[in-house]
């Protein structure tokens, strides 16, 4: 039933060398799209594949890069956005690390759709062997003349460059990116104008995440309609979900968006089920930013249907009894976790790596956190609450990046969802310091498979 | 580009140009329809967007798209659409916000405006007035920094710093090398000089004009006086320099120059000069020519009625309606009596308004 697309390979001994990886079928996605077919028809392959941006808003593909300006005589841009630094997040860590060359061929073929002569990956820093992982591809790429100048002979001239990051979670944001790119202080610019009007050195730009890029590669060799058929939805194709926390089996799993949340979490084939034999509490299912789930409303949404690892599914029910995809970090919080000291660890980090450019972010993640500080060390005060409540209310959708939004949306989870943990914490202060794992009745009621 | 827009902001219909921001088509219209701006500066490219005080509602996208925005925009970096409508003071979801704003502006703000220079004429007061309330709810050690000298004549004192970025732009468009910018990130984020450096060139003396708040001072008044006991004159001199416009204000008590500024508009930016410069000035003229003899004066400056400065010399005062006049078919009252054309307590047969004088006793004891 599984069907893998883009991790199929994986694990084939020395995928990561060219020579293998042509063996293995590499590179035939190229030799069609440049051979066979022009930009517009990559591009109409992607959209009727129904390819959503996996970076984490999923924004359909093959829309976005048809909004991307023509103008005569300015050279267009794309940029592969490798700076994943959302916690729970590692999947594009892995496809890079293991078959790097997917993603090399992956942006051959859209750079040639986008008409992108000089294409960058942008590159988390912390990813340091990473780097040197795809400079070798890129180089054995060149060798074998699948970039550089005139590549196979149909005169498209394409190169890959690699600049890394410096430890700032703000530049995976596509604007911020693109100013730390061009060498300034990666700050978000403000949109309207969008990169696909002015983005890199004023230039139109498509920035795509390294999923993303990496999935045209089975929708050219496949077909945009046979890919469309994989997935339920308009959730197409197959997306990677990288499973971190209390579970068996944590690591990177390429799932086809149709199996239900409870089998991904408990079946042996992915999570393997909580680890020690405990119960399922909690659950991010798509990277930090989004919002925390209890256990009854994970597996099944408010009106009682199962809910399945997909876009919609996910987000069914809104942010009232929904989550989103996001970016496919699923994060699993077994009954011992306490959920006000995890929504500090990230309201700490988004006060870490707010940039501090407008003032509702700046001044209020440092303030959600020094009030979730309060109320897990047992200083805390029941108005607290409600304050938090006001802060994140008056920082989501207000600030220039999405930035803001994300730090807010965990926290109004967690009240939301787990207020009487809250309330506990100011009320049981001492007993709150003793056992840091706050109410355990959330644990989910579905039996645990011995 | 020659196109007029029709924009309706708050039920007022104006039409701007092609490519005009919100705020700036508000600001036309004017009072209490523009929306407040701390970061936002129109003679500096690339400003704005930052502080998110002057965020407003857009109700309808456009005559051809008229989708309503989903998010509360930023006015001065959104230019107008045909037929946009735009609900600023008549939106409590902004007011909303923007109260938000405020709050989260001040709690780092170290509120000293008792010993601040800027006290009087600072933006973040006057927004804090309208917008702000009495109490915090902030109940955490305030961020703080130490005072720097940037250079002889400027103090920089980041704990008052609202990080409007208008000193940074200030300084790379005005000035030839940059020489400051941001440093860190998040709450922590400081305007500085790499490491330390003076400031030191021709312009460097209009960051701080342009700062909202009382992050950057002029060394040469720092404590000599409040500004709402100096009184602002318009003069000018001939400045060697060819990049300064020489059209100053003098602040000065007496015969005092107390400080030299450049000149302002209503909105608190620099205005353009007579001579077609954009109207910043050097720091020689700044912060040396400290005497009345250096300088022209042309007269008492007129000031917009919104801050403590004042002088008696207001621009955009608006007299009482008289309504008097109108209900009294043209006719002017002599006494508060006489709105009732004759005197119904005294004696009635007395008309009043055929004396050319206020009434008197002695008119009801003929």
């Amino acid at each position: 039933m599984n069907k893998k697309l883009l991790l199929e390979k994986a694990h084939v001994e020395g995928i990561r060398h060219y020579d293998v990886y042509r063996r293995e079928g590499g590179y035939r996605s190229v030799e069609k799209a440049l051979k066979t077919m022009g930009p517009e028809a990559i591009v109409e392959e992607v959209k009727k594949s129904g390819l959503r941006g996996r970076g984490g808003a999923g924004f359909p593909a093959g829309m976005k890069w048809s909004f991307i300006a023509k103008p005569e005589g300015v050279p267009r841009h794309l940029v592969c956005n490798a700076d994943e630094s959302e916690p729970g997040t590692f999947k594009d860590r892995y496809l890079m690390e293991f078959i790097p060359h997917l993603l090399i061929e992956g942006l051959i073929v859209s750079s040639f759709a986008l008409g992108s002569n000089d294409t960058y990956i942008y590159i988390r820093g912390e990813y340091a062997w990473i780097v040197d992982i795809l400079e070798q591809a890129i180089e054995e790429a060149k060798a074998n003349g699948w970039l550089g100048k005139n590549i196979l002979g149909t005169g498209f001239d394409c190169n890959i460059h690699v600049q890394r990051g410096a430890g700032a979670y703000i530049c995976g944001e596509e604007t911020a990116l693109i100013e730390s790119l061009e060498g300034k202080r990666g700050n978000p610019r403000l949109k309207p104008p969008f990169p696909a009007v002015k983005g890199l050195w004023e230039r139109p730009t498509v920035v795509n995440n390294v999923e993303t890029l990496a999935a045209v590669v089975p929708i050219i060799n496949m077909g945009g309609e046979e890919y469309a058929k994989i997935g339920v939805g308009r959730s197409t194709g197959t997306k990677l979900i990288s499973a971190c926390g209390n579970i068996n089996k944590p690591g990177v799993y390429e799932i086809d968006m149709t199996i239900s949340v409870e089998e991904f979490i408990y079946s042996d084939e992915y999570c393997g089920g909580i680890a020690n034999g405990k119960k399922l509490k909690a659950c991010i299912p798509g990277g930090s930013s989004v919002p925390i789930l209890p256990a009854n409303l994970l597996l099944k949404t408010a009106k009682g249907e199962t809910r399945y690892m997909n876009y919609e599914s996910l987000s069914d029910g809104g942010f009232a009894t929904g989550s989103m995809m996001g970016s496919g970090g699923f994060i699993v919080l077994d009954e011992d976790q306490c959920v006000v000291k995890n929504t500090l660890t990230l309201a700490r980090f988004y006060r870490h790596e707010s940039c501090g450019q407008c003032s509702p972010c700046r001044e209020g993640t440092g303030w959600m956190e020094k009030i979730l500080q309060n109320i897990e060390y047992g200083k805390g005060k029941l108005s607290d609450i409600d304050l938090l409540w006001d802060i994140q209310r008056r920082i989501e959708g207000n600030t220039i990046c999405p930035l803001g939004d994300a730090a807010a949306w965990p926290v109004a989870a967690a009240i939301r969802h787990f207020r009487d943990e809250f309330e506990w914490h100011v009320k049981n202060p001492e007993e709150a310091q003793k056992r840091n794992f706050g109410l355990a009745h959330y644990a989910d009621p579905i039996h645990v498979p011995a | 580009m020659s196109d007029l827009f029709k924009v309706t902001i708050d039920n007022i219909t104006v039409e701007v140009p092609a490519g005009t921001t919100i705020l700036q088509a508000a600001r036309q219209i004017g009072g209490d329809v523009a929306p407040p701006a701390m970061c936002y500066y129109s003679k500096l490219q690339g400003s704005g967007g930052k502080c998110r005080t002057c965020l407003v509602e857009v109700s309808k996208g456009s005559e051809k798209d008229p989708r309503p925005m989903p998010k509360l925009v930023a006015s001065c970096r959104t230019t107008v659409m045909d037929g946009m409508e735009v609900k600023n003071i008549t939106s409590p979801k902004v007011q909303d916000a923007r109260a938000g704003v405020v709050e989260m502006l001040l709690i780092n703000h170290p509120l000293d405006c008792p010993i601040c220079d800027q006290a009087g004429e600072c933006h973040l007061q006057d927004l804090s007035y309208e917008h702000g309330k009495s109490g915090t709810r902030y109940e955490f050690q305030r961020r703080t920094f130490k005072k720097v000298d940037l250079g002889d004549k400027i103090q920089l004192h980041m704990t008052r710093c609202i990080l409007c970025y208008r000193c940074v732009f200030t300084a790379d468009q005005l000035t030839k090398e940059r020489e400051h910018g941001v440093l860190d990130r998040g709450d922590h984020a400081q305007i500085a000089t790499f490491i330390q450096k003076n400031l030191n060139n021709d312009f460097i003396g209009n960051v701080i004009d342009v700062c909202p708040v009382g992050a950057l001072t002029d060394k040469t008044f720092r404590f000599k006086n409040r500004v709402w006991f100096t009184k602002p004159v318009d003069a000018h001199r001939k400045c060697s320099n060819p990049d300064c416009c020489g059209e100053v204000q003098l602040w000065m008590r007496g015969d005092e120059v107390f400080r030299v500024t450049a000149r302002k508009d209503e909105w608190g930016e620099i205005k353009e000069a007579s001579n077609g410069k954009t109207g910043w000035i050097c720091n020689e003229c700044r912060f040396d020519k400290k005497h009345i003899t250096d300088w022209v004066i042309e007269g008492p400056t007129k000031v917009n009625r919104h801050s403590v400065i004042s002088q008696g010399h207001y621009v955009g005062l608006e007299k009482p309606k008289e309504t008097f006049n109108a209900v009294m078919n043209g006719r002017y009252p002599k006494l508060l009596m006489d709105i009732h054309s004759v005197s119904e307590v005294n004696k009635p047969e007395i008309d009043l308004s055929l004396l050319n004088r206020p009434a008197h006793s002695t008119d009801f004891n003929q």
